[in-house]
């Protein structure tokens, strides 16, 4: 069993009466013959590297190896302002910590990469905690991520010197979107209708490390895909719908990232890189 | 189209910071380890290019290549000390940068491992993205080799009958051949078939394919 496209995802969901999730799982173990088990077991290791990643960095920040980083989880938890309730709160403060887990030469899971690997931890992880939900529907969030993801790597591209940011960041928080909505309650096309309004808020973001780094702006843009990914899902949940069903936007991201100049994709030669400030910090780390 | 696993979304587990900087440079100095097996390098010269020339020191990429070779998977966590673990196993390290030869990828880099007494190989390793990598040298000459699957690297002289005899040590033992590649510099010199296998290979039968005039060297990789 096999979809290429969100319009395929939805009719076998809607066909066997599942979840993403569940259909997700069934392609895996149909594609590959492992078992169910196995793949869970696989995936439950998987989600407890996340679960460490995005709280190591609150309790023991640590400076990334260019320095650009670290500190700021903690930074977020201990803040006497929090604009945002707990959710996001603390959604935004673990998916820093991944970051900083990740620039310090730490244990992280690329989901779907290594420069956008905060998001799809600190929502489900923040969104387990404040919903009281356990590691089932937790591995269950992290089946739906993936069937997003896999579509945007088969029909658009996860990589940032591809696609730009948006194709990094935007792709996880249009998988951690899908999950929420999944997790929540709403059906697979409402699923797919959050992603579609989480890749076209950030459609377009460039991809411009300072230094050529996974630090900044790459951290921040995290915190930036989490609530995003809030945005997008609730949108979903309250029953509004994209005009442009998610298939077409996925395509639409694609076109984009061949559209932006190569200097905006992850080269560091545009961009926030590029800045006065951006090439001196550059020459400062690389000791030029 | 390959097949996307979900593992291939929701991962690799990985030591940060970056998939093809880090992970990928892990993978293939592991994997050159792999070949070098069961010599064991006490001298490793590693030779970067391109954006590992540039920015190694920023991405851990020179932490990750030694990693590989103290036999470090991508996800272990020793590789943030991989530096002390082979200053005190004795081991020698160099890094080179090279900013000058021009190579067909951008993150490239030579490894050249010594056993101390003498025998020595050395590979050329590309990080391809998403932490996968491919090796396209062996001792200088153009291979292609991913270590995806389990294979079978002999190294020849590149005179007749070397490929039948592969093939009937193969066959004697009920070993399938996925795929199988000949690489070569230039006519009667050394070169080296890359044979991909189904099931599992012998140790008998890695004696049996040595023992052949034009045949120098065997090695098994086992995945």
């Amino acid at each position: 069993m096999d979809f290429v496209n969100g319009k395929e995802l939805i009719k076998t969901c809607e066909e066997e009466g599942c979840p993403i999730s569940v259909t997700m799982l069934t392609r895996e173990r149909t594609e590959t013959l492992e078992t169910k088990e196995d793949i869970l077991a696989r995936l439950k290791v998987s989600l407890d590297i996340m679960k460490n990643s995005a709280t190591t960095s609150i309790e023991n920040p640590t400076k990334s190896i260019g320095g650009l980083i670290g500190g700021e989880a903690k930074k977020i938890m201990d803040s006497k302002i929090k604009l945002f309730g707990p959710l996001l709160t603390k959604a935004i403060a673990y998916s820093q910590s991944v970051l900083e887990v990740n620039a310090t030469m730490g244990l992280i899971v690329a989901a779907p990469t290594a420069g956008s690997s905060g998001v799809v931890p600190g929502v489900l992880i923040a969104l387990a905690e404040e919903y009281d939900l356990g590691d089932e529907e937790l591995l269950s969030g992290l089946l739906n991520t993936s069937a997003i993801g896999y579509l945007l790597m088969r029909n658009a591209s996860v990589a940032g010197a591809e696609g730009g940011c948006q194709a990094e960041v935007g792709s996880a928080s249009a998988m951690a979107a899908s999950a929420i909505v999944e997790l929540l309650g709403g059906t697979p096309a409402d699923c797919l209708n959050a992603a579609a309004f989480a890749i076209s808020n950030i459609l377009g973001m460039v991809c411009d490390p300072i230094a050529g780094l996974v630090e900044s702006p790459c951290q921040n843009r995290n915190a930036i895909g989490v609530t995003n990914a809030f945005t997008a899902a609730q949108l979903a949940l309250a029953g509004i719908t994209h005009p442009v069903p998610f298939d077409e936007m996925v395509d639409a991201m694609l076109k984009v990232g061949r559209q932006l100049p190569r200097e905006l994709r992850e080269t560091a030669l545009g961009g926030c890189a590029c800045t006065p400030t951006g090439c001196d910090l550059s020459c400062k780390i690389f000791g030029q | 189209m390959e097949f996307i696993s979900l593992f291939d979304v929701i991962g690799p587990n990985m030591i940060g910071p970056s998939s093809s900087h880090t992970a990928g440079a892990a993978a293939m100095s592991l994997l050159a380890r792999k070949l070098f097996a069961p010599q064991k390098p006490k001298k490793v010269t590693f030779t970067l290019y391109g954006s590992f020339a540039n920015t190694y020191k920023g991405h851990g990429t020179d932490k990750a290549l030694l990693g590989g070779i103290l036999g470090f998977e991508p996800d272990d966590e020793r590789i943030r000390d991989s530096f002390k673990i082979a200053d005190e196993m004795g081991m020698n390290y160099t890094f080179i940068e090279d900013h000058d030869t021009e190579v067909p990828h951008s993150n490239t880099a030579d490894i050249f491992m010594d056993n101390g007494n003498g025998y020595t190989f050395s590979v050329r390793g590309v990080s391809v993205g998403g932490g996968k990598i491919k090796l396209t040298k062996f001792n200088g000459i153009d291979v292609e080799f991913t270590g995806e699957y389990s294979a079978i690297i002999v190294r020849q002289i590149d005179k007749p009958g070397v490929a039948a005899h592969i093939t009937k040590c193969l066959a004697d033992a009920n070993v399938n051949i996925a795929f199988m590649d000949l690489f070569r510099e230039s006519k009667g010199q050394t070169a080296y078939t890359i044979v991909h296998v189904d099931e599992h290979v012998s140790q008998l039968t890695v004696d049996n394919i040595s023992e052949f005039r034009y045949i120098e060297e065997v090695k098994l990789v086992q995945v």
